[in-house]
């Protein structure tokens, strides 16, 4: 366990994160292939705990460590490159068509373009995009569910080990966002990436992570299985379960 | 005339004010841009770097532009007459529009663009050239166009320093009170400005189209080759600079231009100098002042003019004294008066010629008699000086029958050919005395000043290159009153350029010299 963590959070402290929020000695170990969900409440630290993966922040105190490295001793431009990033407004330049979006990675990683067309075609069919249909259209000519799939693909396109998902489906509405989560499923279970993927939604969570951690006070308050987790007596967890059982989500985990 | 036969009349001219002015604009808009954008990306980066940045551009901006000619102009190394200070005034204006839009378009972007740029392994650079500035672009763009129509207008000023460009034709207009020129300068600048508005607003919109805001390749590489040339006009002014240069002024008419460029030419000819032409650069002061202050070598004054105006001494109507005590008065200045060129430009008593024929007429005396049954024509000015009428009907007895008629100068020869009036006193040069075959009459009482014309140099200019003096000096008494009113006429009546028609005259004389030898 301890060898095959690609991430791997110690005793990571950071008195001014994303949003205000303050870690106090974060311990999370992530391993290859699997999907971690954080949970928390708006302003715990979970952008915060993404934002230090790729190097974008530097922990106080701690360590932060990717692919047996610590991210104080990665470039932190090669360690970027290396992680894909969803971000919850997608952040696609609209002065880009949808390929030339997918297709920044790979070009600052100085792919052939021919290279760079292939991968962009394959991985906008993974996500459900005919590139022969949306290659050439621009962003503001795309729906919501259609600008997140590009934003997807864009953090797949060099196909990098580790992917990072900020609240990446937060925007949209119910109906797309179940859709999403199938697609996410599909696809995960395709490429295999480290992903953590970070929510307010305990739903989302539960739908997309093969282990959900519950972020409070600075600290991982709890991280288990879904199933072990909707068990849970911790006073920092129960009341974001609330909702899921009042809507009888958990129902059908529970029998 | 109307504005359409006077830019017909003046083609050649005209072609080259205009792209004088689109130069000036051009190039100081350029380096506005290689300057302003770079500022402004700073000012963006670094807002307590900026801040006082964008605090001097706006201080600049608030400086009248005259004002800021006027400044620049005695400072040394962008100092003096001609482009360079109206290029550097034209660069300060332009500096705050561009400055302010790129730092304002920069700082306005999402930032939620930035992180996801930066989240994607951008570095710095890469996040300017891929992300910020394609998407500031039409603001920088909107900023260019603020300060190149600020250009445009701004430029129109710089002919005050000699610099040229349509601001020549206003300027000149205002000097001659004739709303006809100053029009053929007004209103091409502002077709002009409206045109570099327009064409940069769909530059501008083809940015701006959602989308297609990349940077274009061709963006570094415009602003490569703007870099080049502006170093070639750079180290061409530079090596001008270091060959012997001789400058050539003249007032702001017509017979002035015209004899400036036969100087140009004549030591363009005759010396292995170059030869640098600020003509039309205004009044008899201002010529004055430049030539002493060593903005030009070389114009032509009237000696009568130099006399009265310049060194303030009592009318005097022996031209030999005149000439000599102007040349001592040059001479105390540093200054040489070479021997006239031939001709005078005085007020000249004019008839008809048919009257002059018929009455056997060629003095002012002999004109008394027929006087008596005659009717004058004088402009406003003429009547009213004691150097003008009276005191030539005075000097010469001259009784009229009827009072004479006050007349506008522009109108006075065609109502003498018109028979509107039987005498006038014109301008000796005019060109359209031949025009309208009027007769002068010798004013042998000797009652007006004289005028001869004569080149004035630096003295210091003469030593250091003999063969300019050699060229000066071969001009002397070879221009007569006929070759100056034929070449005005060419000019004004023929709309012809003043430095064709100074080619024709030197290939005449050349002729007729070796002809003699």
């Amino acid at each position: 366990m301890e060898t095959s963590a690609a991430i791997e959070l110690r005793g990571v402290h950071l008195s001014r994160g994303a949003a205000g929020s303050v870690l106090r000695g974060v311990n999370l170990s992530i391993c290859s292939g699997e999907t971690v969900a954080l949970v928390g409440r708006s302003g715990a630290g979970k952008s915060t705990i993404l934002k230090l993966i790729n190097g974008l922040l530097t922990a106080d105190a701690g360590h932060v460590i990717v692919d047996g490295r610590d991210t104080r001793e990665w470039n932190a431009y090669e360690l970027r490159r290396r992680i894909g990033y969803v971000l919850q407004d997608v952040g696609l330049f609209p002065h880009m068509t949808v390929a030339t979006n997918v297709g920044v990675v790979p070009r600052l990683l100085g792919w052939d373009p021919a290279r760079i067309d292939a991968r962009v075609d394959e991985v906008l069919a993974l996500v459900g995009l005919p590139a022969g249909v949306f290659a050439t259209r621009w962003p503001h000519e795309l729906s919501g569910g259609q600008r997140q799939r590009v934003g997807v693909a864009r953090a797949l396109a060099a196909d990098p080990p580790v992917l990072l998902m900020d609240e990446p489906f937060g925007a949209l509405d119910p109906v797309t966002r179940a859709e999403l989560h199938r697609e996410f499923r599909r696809i995960q279970a395709e490429v295999r990436k480290t992903v953590v993927i970070v929510t307010h939604d305990m739903g989302e969570a539960f739908a997309l992570g093969s282990r959900v951690g519950v972020l409070a006070d600075g600290a991982i308050a709890e991280i288990a299985s879904p199933a072990r987790l909707a068990r849970s007596m911790d006073p920092r967890v129960r009341p974001l379960l609330e909702p899921l059982f009042e809507a009888g989500a958990l129902v059908g985990r529970e029998a | 005339m109307t504005l359409v036969q006077f830019l017909a009349g003046h083609r050649a001219e005209f072609f080259g004010l205009l792209m004088q002015h689109i130069v000036l604009v051009g190039a100081s808009t350029a380096v506005a841009v290689l300057i302003g954008v770079p500022t402004g990306i700073l000012a963006a980066r670094r807002p307590r770097v900026g801040a006082p940045i964008v605090w001097l551009a706006n201080v600049v901006q608030t400086i009248p532009s005259l004002a800021m000619f006027g400044f620049l102009l005695p400072l040394p190394l962008v100092g003096g007459l001609g482009a360079r200070v109206a290029i550097l005034v034209l660069i300060l204006y332009a500096l705050l529009p561009i400055v302010r839009t790129t730092a304002a378009g920069l700082r306005g972007l999402d930032p939620a663009l930035i992180e996801a740029g930066t989240a994607l392994g951008l570095t710095p650079r890469q996040l300017l050239w891929q992300v910020e500035l394609p998407l500031a672009l039409p603001a920088i763009v909107a900023g260019i166009r603020v300060a190149a129509v600020i250009g445009v207008g701004t430029a129109t000023i710089a002919a005050a320093v000699g610099a040229g460009g349509l601001g020549e034709y206003i300027f000149r207009g205002l000097s001659m009170v004739d709303p006809t020129v100053i029009l053929a300068g007004a209103v091409p600048a502002a077709v002009l400005a409206l045109t570099a508005d327009g064409l940069l607003l769909w530059i501008e919109r083809a940015f701006g189209r959602r989308g297609n805001r990349r940077v274009p390749r061709a963006v570094p590489a415009a602003v490569a080759i703007t870099s080049i040339l502006l170093i070639v006009v750079a180290a061409t002014t530079a090596s001008r600079r270091t060959g012997p240069v001789i400058r050539i002024g003249s007032k702001n008419f017509t017979e002035q231009i015209v004899l400036g460029e036969i100087i140009a030419q004549a030591i363009e000819r005759n010396a292995h100098v170059t030869v640098e032409r600020r003509l039309n650069l205004g009044g008899t002061f201002i010529c004055d002042k430049a030539i002493r202050a060593g903005d030009i070598d070389v114009y032509v004054e009237y000696t009568g003019t130099a006399d009265t105006a310049i060194f303030k001494e009592q009318v005097d109507t022996d031209p030999a004294r005149v000439f000599a005590r102007v040349r001592e008065h040059y001479a105390d200045a540093g200054l040489t008066l070479l021997a006239p060129l031939g001709f005078e430009n005085t007020f000249a008593i004019l008839v008809r010629g048919d009257d002059a024929r018929r009455l056997g007429l060629k003095t002012i005396d002999d004109a008394r008699s027929a006087a008596r049954s005659w009717q004058a024509g004088f402009g406003y000015e003429f009547l009213q000086r004691a150097d003008g009428y009276p005191g030539l009907a005075n000097r010469y007895g001259l009784r009229f029958g009827s009072p004479p008629r006050a007349m506008d100068l522009s109108l006075i020869y065609r109502a003498l050919a018109r028979r509107q009036v039987d005498l006038i006193a014109g301008d000796a040069t005019s060109g359209l005395i031949s025009a309208y075959d009027l007769v002068m009459l010798e004013d042998n009482r000797r009652y007006f000043p004289p005028y001869d014309a004569a080149a004035v140099a630096r003295s210091a200019t003469l030593l250091r290159y003999p063969e300019v003096r050699l060229a000066l000096e071969g001009l002397s008494g070879r221009i007569s009153m006929g070759d100056m009113r034929q070449m005005n006429r060419a000019v004004d009546a023929g709309h012809d350029d003043p430095a064709a028609v100074a080619r024709a005259f030197l290939a005449r004389l050349e002729r007729g010299r070796q002809s003699k030898g």
